[in-house]
């Protein structure tokens, strides 16, 4: 779906190299600073939930769908929890439009991890005949923007989405579950929010922007829940994180979420 | 016969800007006997000639123009170079080095994929391709700085009557500034400070070239940003 | 027949037969789109991103003597109800066929030899008349790109139900009604680039949505405008 972005410019990886070393951003920001981050819920009418997430001028729109389905073979008394993300053409010249390539898929499957591992939901609860039908629950990411730090502002407009999302409310006869015209709202068990940490030279910094991850050597994402605990951690990239940079970014990483927590 | 528009009217695409026949410029075509806009717009009309000065639009190459691009690809004896125009423009050895071509050349070694360059386009090819060239003065490999970009069809305001304009910049922060028509911009400044006063300068002429006026704020906003720094 | 339309019903959503649904379209809203423009008529919502010109791959698709306009239609998964795959579907690739007949008359292709120009749609909700809505906002996003274009295309449909000819059709009286006419229009050239026709009508009654979808477009263009001019008035407002 991305066209081979290529080698970056070499001035662009020096100039930025040389700005984080002396412990600023090109955009005037300090190294752990986030963008201006805005949150607004209740934006499509088709759906049962959503959210619109703006981390500076990426922005990322998330709707969460309920259906109605089969559950897996191997868990007949669980909901079903799909996370699809998608990185629209419009959002950057370098995105072609097509099946998802391994970085969207990556994007859904971080976010996804993340609201699995903190078990937002008792899926459990989703059954409605064991085996046969339970609640399915839709979570789509729409990259309308790229303009670094998709992961964050994903999973910060997927919690922003379910939390308010209104779920459909079935009535179950004689193994045939119907659906009523009655919702009630969801109640997310946990609030795992997602801090993306990238490493240029020595430094660490938080909410890259699109020429960051560009000349980035490695990141790496901690999604915490709101008590704190770690629930999925990703990393990426060609160059290592020492033990000591492992530990100041889940610092970091604990920090920041509970600013963004402020958002949602 | 007559012109539909003030002068400095901001025009759309389809607009009827004369009736009758005038001689064409930039931005406009014929037809049904009249002159049309063909992009958005002030109109201008000066000196029996109608054209358009267009608010959006990307660049269009000439003989002459000095560009920044970015080398993207290496081919046999040239450089395929990114300057954001429709096609990628081409860079032969011979335009690269003052020297007679031969066999043990390395060309990375010279300019490898990318780099970025000052160069100045000094033909088109059969095919419209823009062909640049990377000898003479203030030409060549760029070392320092970063780029920054702007809409192309910017550029002359930001340039100014003469130069005035960035000349203003370049006085109030010491930064040396290379504007390519390209619409992208060398930044090299003494420290972080005076650059990004730069950026904003230049943001703000963007934002507000269709405006009249905006030497006078630019200079104010120059004004305020350097007491900032302080 | 046309006697009895004088007697006018409301319609599902109580407007007049010749009334547009809302509408709202906003220039120059993708940081990293060469233009781009966001339209909301009715339910529908809709953003669309011009990319171009610039090289075309494979080149050997590329056309010689003139730019080729590639359009795409593509709908979010939840932008109905119930969710839809996001895989183009076949009604997506006629669309995006349509939109890029409807607007390929207005573009000076001749002006960018083998290059592409790039109109991306992204459904994110829909109520009936998608197309009719992309095409108005990806003529917006043209001129925000900066393409150099004859005229801007303005698109409306208009159909018959409950025995009326209706402008501007909603989900509701796409799916029940008589016929559906798309239409497109360049409305300083006056040619309609864009025709299209659903169901069924007599020949009176389909010439009347032809000339209500004309209208309609006019209509569709004014606010097109004030969506270009806007941009650069906000800014001078904010300059002074």
């Amino acid at each position: 779906m991305s066209r081979n972005v290529g080698i970056a410019s070499r001035l662009k990886r020096n100039k930025i190299t040389e700005v984080v070393a002396s412990g600023k951003r090109m955009d005037g920001r300090d190294l752990l600073d986030y963008r201006e981050v805005k949150v607004e819920t209740g934006v499509l009418e088709k759906v049962e939930g959503s959210a619109e997430a703006y981390l500076g001028k990426t922005r990322v729109l998330v709707g969460v769908k309920f259906g109605k389905g089969f559950p897996f073979e191997d868990t007949p008394d669980k909901g079903v929890l799909m996370t699809n993300a998608e990185f629209t053409p419009i959002a950057h010249a370098t995105f072609e439009p097509g099946p998802p390539d391994e970085r969207s898929i990556e994007l859904a499957r971080v976010v996804d991890r993340g609201l699995r591992s903190a078990e937002i939901l008792d899926m459990k609860k989703l059954c409605l005949v064991k085996g046969k039908s339970v609640i399915m629950v839709h979570v789509d990411i729409y990259v309308l923007s790229y303009d670094g730090n998709l992961i964050d502002c994903s999973a910060l407009a997927a919690i922003a989405a379910l939390k308010t999302a209104k779920m459909p409310v079935y009535t179950v006869k004689d193994e045939v579950a119907k659906l009523t015209k009655k919702t009630k709202a969801v109640k997310l068990q946990k609030e795992p929010l997602a801090v993306s940490i990238v490493k240029i030279g020595d430094s660490l910094l938080v909410d890259p922007s699109v020429d960051e991850e560009e000349v980035m050597d490695a990141r790496i994402t901690v999604t915490l829940d709101e008590k704190g605990n770690v629930c999925t951690i990703q990393k990426t990239g060609s160059v290592g994180f020492t033990r000591d940079e492992l530990k100041t970014a889940v610092q970091i990483a604990a920090e920041k979420t509970e600013e963004l927590r402020k958002n949602i | 016969m007559s012109a539909k528009f003030e002068n400095r009217d901001l025009v759309i695409p389809g607009d009827v800007l004369f009736e009758g026949r005038i001689r064409t410029g930039d931005n406009t075509f014929r037809s049904n006997g009249n002159v049309s806009a063909s992009r958005i717009g002030l109109v201008n009309y000066n000196r029996g000639m109608v054209s358009v000065i267009s608010l959006e639009a990307g660049f269009n190459p000439l003989s002459g123009d000095l560009v920044i691009g970015e080398v993207i690809d290496i081919d046999l004896g040239r450089w395929l170079v990114d300057i954001g125009t429709s096609e990628n423009a081409y860079l032969n050895v011979q335009d690269a080095i003052d020297a007679p071509f031969r066999s043990d050349i390395v060309m990375p070694e010279i300019l490898d994929v990318g780099e970025t360059i000052i160069a100045k386009i000094v033909d088109m090819d059969r095919r419209r391709t823009p062909i640049l060239s990377i000898l003479g003065p203030g030409l060549g490999k760029v070392k320092e700085g970063f780029i920054f970009r702007i809409t192309p069809s910017k550029i002359p305001r930001l340039i100014g009557k003469k130069g005035s304009m960035v000349n203003m910049i370049l006085k109030a922060t010491g930064c040396n500034v290379v504007i390519g028509q390209n619409g992208r911009i060398l930044i090299q400044g003494r420290n972080r400070e005076n650059e990004m006063i730069v950026v904003k300068v230049i943001e703000k002429i963007e934002r507000e070239a269709h405006i009249s006026g905006l030497t006078t704020r630019v200079q104010e906003y120059l004004k305020e940003l350097k007491e900032e720094i302080k | 027949m046309s006697k009895k339309s004088k007697r006018t019903k409301k319609r599902y959503d109580g407007r007049k037969p010749d009334e547009l649904r809302p509408l709202k379209i906003e220039s120059g809203v993708l940081p990293h789109a060469d233009g781009s423009a966001y339209i909301e008529m009715g339910r529908n919502k809709i953003l669309v991103g011009v990319f171009g010109p610039r090289e075309m791959h494979p080149k050997r698709f590329s056309k010689p003597n003139m730019a080729t306009l590639r359009c795409r239609y593509h709908m979010a998964p939840f932008s109905v109800d119930p969710r839809r795959s996001p895989a183009p579907s076949r009604r997506d690739n006629e669309i995006s066929m349509v939109m890029r007949y409807a607007l390929e008359p207005a573009v000076f292709l001749e002006r960018y030899p083998r290059s592409v120009i790039d109109v991306y749609a992204e459904i994110l909700e829909a109520d009936g008349g998608t197309r009719t809505a992309c095409i108005n906002a990806a003529s917006v996003a043209l001129v925000d790109a900066g393409i150099p274009v004859r005229d801007l295309v303005a698109s409306c449909a208009a159909g018959k139900i409950d025995g009326q000819l209706v402008l501007d059709l909603g989900d509701y009286e796409d799916k029940e009604g008589d016929a559906d006419v798309p239409l497109a229009y360049m409305p300083k050239t006056e040619q309609v680039t864009l025709l299209q026709m659903d169901g069924i009508l007599s020949q009176e009654d389909f010439n009347g949505c032809v000339d209500m979808a004309i209208e309609g477009c006019k209509q569709v263009y004014e606010v097109q405008r004030e969506a270009l001019k806007k941009k650069y008035g906000l800014e001078e407002a904010e300059a002074n």
